[in-house]
């Protein structure tokens, strides 16, 4: 074989593997791109440092809170309000209240939605359950606290934000390490957590 | 284009083939590797088939009658796969094998051993894949596209099987084409330039590297549910903070370009074919050759026109919609092309030049459906219906298939040296013609009246079409074996061919004997 076939053969095999690894960094550069974005209503999961974003004189804003439960998950979950009125550069914290209904210990995480997916780059969370993993003992009950505030950039056509959670039974995926964008050090979620 | 061999005599090649059936196991011969392709394409045409007609027969009439809904997902989903990268693909790879190194004037392929390879690991995947059908639980059942969740966390366990026939089905893809591109890259006759090469090569070249681009990317699909369905990963589940979208984006940025991968080795094929049968040199060839590259560029970039219903924002949903609209340019480009070289042309109606242009207009009516589908608020309304299934149908059953239908008339005198039966020949292009358009062309309109796809019963209101659109079927479905009938016929005997086969055809191939010896072009031509 000539050098010519051999070189062709070289390169063409290093385009196979750059793609094949392109198809992977598709994953984070999906996530990258939405979060950037906004666009598909993703949040960060973890708190956002936010300094100076608090103003005075902040319009007001309708937020709806919606939960779900995801397939055959039985816990019960719900937010405390279905609506709150909140001012852009307030802090306001919102809870959910859940109960495991079973007689089992069980895993729960909380995965949160925005609506319209341009408000989601504009709504920041000090705190929030859907940081971490919930643990609930059988038949126990608890408040999930979630503090969040909307930058002033908040678009103004937007007056109405629907902030939804949907709810997965991750018990057996329990051992294995939640990865995305979990933040290991951030532990507020649970000093909140009231017992009722 | 025209050629002079150096060396006519073909006394003193040292070997033939070998005797029996070690033959086909130990071949390194780009002919009868292009053989077992085309065989082995055509076996799962027929199963895969079978699959289509258990669906229609379940379709006939409203109502369960034949089948379980859950066995019904599964004949629908081997359906696809076995269509898609068991007859189609294969077909065009066996196809590239047994002409392209005639036509650039190379003795074989550039790598024969990973050529029998890259073909012997082909039986083994369906094997695979067909083996599911016989495993606990069934086999696959959530349709060619396998969208997560339902082909992870809902998928029956034979899913891991299905998981490992893709890998290996695209390893024998990427084989093949690295193949054809150094093949043609680096083995091409003295003379040859690029601008020269017949069209079904440069159709194949642009086909290669999309399948290098984007068969890897199904691997990494693949693969990444293979990883959260048995390592613990959330790639695609939400709960561990994957997104189930996140796969039709890779999905698609593979499928799209997929569905040119099955179309452009036709659009080469179609004007060879048309060329010769108007008894004119084609019309615009370099604007082909722009046509096909832009073609494939283009289709990098307009995937997401099969999620317009996911909740894109609307920029994307404007982008992607304009985008696609944009491959019609070029797919105009085509088609006025084909049309123009015919104009005026001395035509005469073979059975080849009979698939040809029923590929010209019934791929057109193909294309057509598809601008409609990338009317984003349109595609709201048909996004799975029954419309979807037409517009795909009719761009590769009528585009794909029969654009290798007409090349296998056309190149079999070259293969086997003898003239396949006209009156035969006609009769089952007219039996297909008819088959296929009372199949699909009523599915149209009861997609467009709402009828939703991947279901095995349906509302009564669509009771009138679907009964027509069964019996299309099961008559498309005979009339191939009398293909297979045809094609046997021709190999065992039949009015010997010339060596230029058709009245004036041109390319390399026409210059040596019919059939083709079995090593052609040991001392390369020389090309003017
Ligand atoms: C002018 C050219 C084309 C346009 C504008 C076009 C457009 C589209 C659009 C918008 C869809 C998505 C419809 C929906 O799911 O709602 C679609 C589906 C599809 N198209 Fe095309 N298309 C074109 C050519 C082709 C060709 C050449 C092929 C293959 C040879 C093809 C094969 C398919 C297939 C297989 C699907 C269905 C995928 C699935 O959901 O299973 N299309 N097309
Ligand atoms: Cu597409």
């Amino acid at each position: 074989m000539n050098e010519g076939s051999k070189k062709t053969i070289r390169t063409l095999c290093f385009a196979v593997l750059g793609m094949f690894t392109f198809s992977f960094a598709l994953v984070p550069l999906y996530n990258v791109f939405c979060e950037v974005t906004g666009l598909n209503g993703k949040i960060e999961l973890r708190a956002t440092n936010v300094k100076n974003i608090e103003i005075d004189n902040g319009r007001d804003v309708s937020v709806q809170f919606v939960s779900h439960n995801n397939e055959e998950m039985p816990w019960t979950f719900k937010p405390s309000e279905d609506n709150i009125q909140i001012k852009t550069g307030k802090y306001h914290t919102a809870t959910f209240y859940v109960k495991n209904t079973t007689n089992k210990k069980m895993v729960a995480q909380a995965i949160p939605s925005v609506a319209p997916s341009n408000a989601a780059a504009h709504l920041k969370k000090l705190e929030c359950f859907c940081f971490e993993q919930q643990e609930l003992a059988p038949g126990e009950e608890a408040l999930l606290p979630v503090r969040l505030i909307f930058d002033d950039e908040l678009p103004s056509s937007i007056n109405s934000v629907v902030l939804s959670y949907t709810i997965f039974d991750v018990t057996d995926y329990n051992d294995v390490e939640f990865t995305q964008h979990h933040n290991d050090d951030h532990h507020a979620g649970h000093e909140m957590e009231p017992s009722i | 284009m025209s050629a002079v061999i150096e060396s006519h005599n073909h006394d003193d090649h040292h070997h033939g083939p070998t005797k029996g059936l070690t033959r086909w196991l130990y071949t390194t011969n780009h002919k009868d590797i292009g053989s077992l392709y085309l065989w082995f394409s055509f076996a799962m045409f027929l199963i895969g088939g079978a699959m289509a007609l258990v669906i229609r027969a379940e379709l006939f009439q409203p109502g369960m009658q034949i089948v379980e809904p859950e066995f019904y997902n599964q004949m629908l989903t081997l359906h696809g796969l076995i269509m898609v990268f068991g007859a189609v693909m294969p077909a065009f790879v066996g196809l590239a094998n047994w002409l392209v190194p005639m036509m650039v004037g190379a003795p074989d392929m550039a790598l024969p051993r990973m050529n029998n390879l890259s073909f012997w690991i082909l039986p083994f995947a369906f094997l695979v894949l067909l083996s599911s059908l016989f495993m606990e639980g069934g086999a696959p059942n959530f349709g060619w596209t396998f969208y997560a969740p339902l082909s992870t966390t809902y998928a029956p366990p034979s899913v891991t099987f299905f998981i490992f026939s893709v890998h290996i089905m695209g390893a024998s893809s990427i084989m093949g084409s690295i193949n054809v591109i150094v093949t043609i890259m680096n083995m091409r006759a003295p003379g040859m330039t690029l601008m020269k090469m017949p069209l079904f090569v440069w159709s194949w070249l642009i086909t290669a590297y999309l399948l290098i681009a984007v068969m890897p990317v199904l691997a990494g699909a693949v693969t990444m549910m293979l990883m959260d369905i048995h390592f613990g990963t959330s790639f695609f589940n939400a709960a561990g903070g994957g997104d189930p979208v996140l796969f039709q984006h890779i999905f698609w940025f593979f499928g799209h370009p997929e569905v040119y991968i099955m179309i452009l080795p036709a659009f080469g094929i179609a004007s060879h074919i048309i060329e010769t049968f108007s008894r004119k040199q084609l019309f615009g060839y370099a604007s082909m050759v722009w046509a096909m590259a832009s073609i494939a560029i283009l289709s990098f970039v307009v995937w997401a026109h099969h999620m317009f219903t996911v909740g894109l924002p609307l920029a994307a949903e404007l982008f992607f919609m304009w985008a696609t609209m944009l491959i019609a340019v070029p797919t105009g480009v085509k088609v006025f092309n084909w049309v123009t070289t015919m104009f005026k042309g001395s035509i005469t109606y073979e059975t080849p030049m009979l698939f040809a242009i029923a590929f010209v207009v019934l791929f057109t009516i193909g294309g057509f459906s598809g601008l409609m589908l990338a009317i984003t608020p349109a595609d709201f309304q048909y996004h799975d219906t029954y419309f979807v299934v037409a517009h795909f149908h009719y761009v590769l059953v009528p585009g794909s298939i029969f654009s290798i239908m007409a090349a296998v008339y056309y190149w079999i005198p070259k293969w086997t040296g003898n003239m396949y039966d006209e009156r035969l020949g006609k009769l089952h292009f007219w039996l297909s013609f008819i088959g296929v358009n009372v199949t699909f062309f009523p599915q149209h309109w009861i997609g467009l009246a709402g009828m939703p796809r991947r279901i095995p019963d349906y509302a009564l209101q669509f009771a009138d079409w679907n009964m027509i659109s069964s019996v299309g079927a099961f008559l498309f479905g005979a009339s191939q074996i009398l293909f297979l009938f045809i094609v046997l016929k021709t190999v065992m005997g039949g009015k010997k061919a010339t060596p230029e086969v058709w009245e004036g055809s041109r390319g390399l191939e026409w210059t040596v004997e019919s059939p083709a010896p079995y090593h052609t072009f040991t001392t390369p031509p020389k090309v003017n």
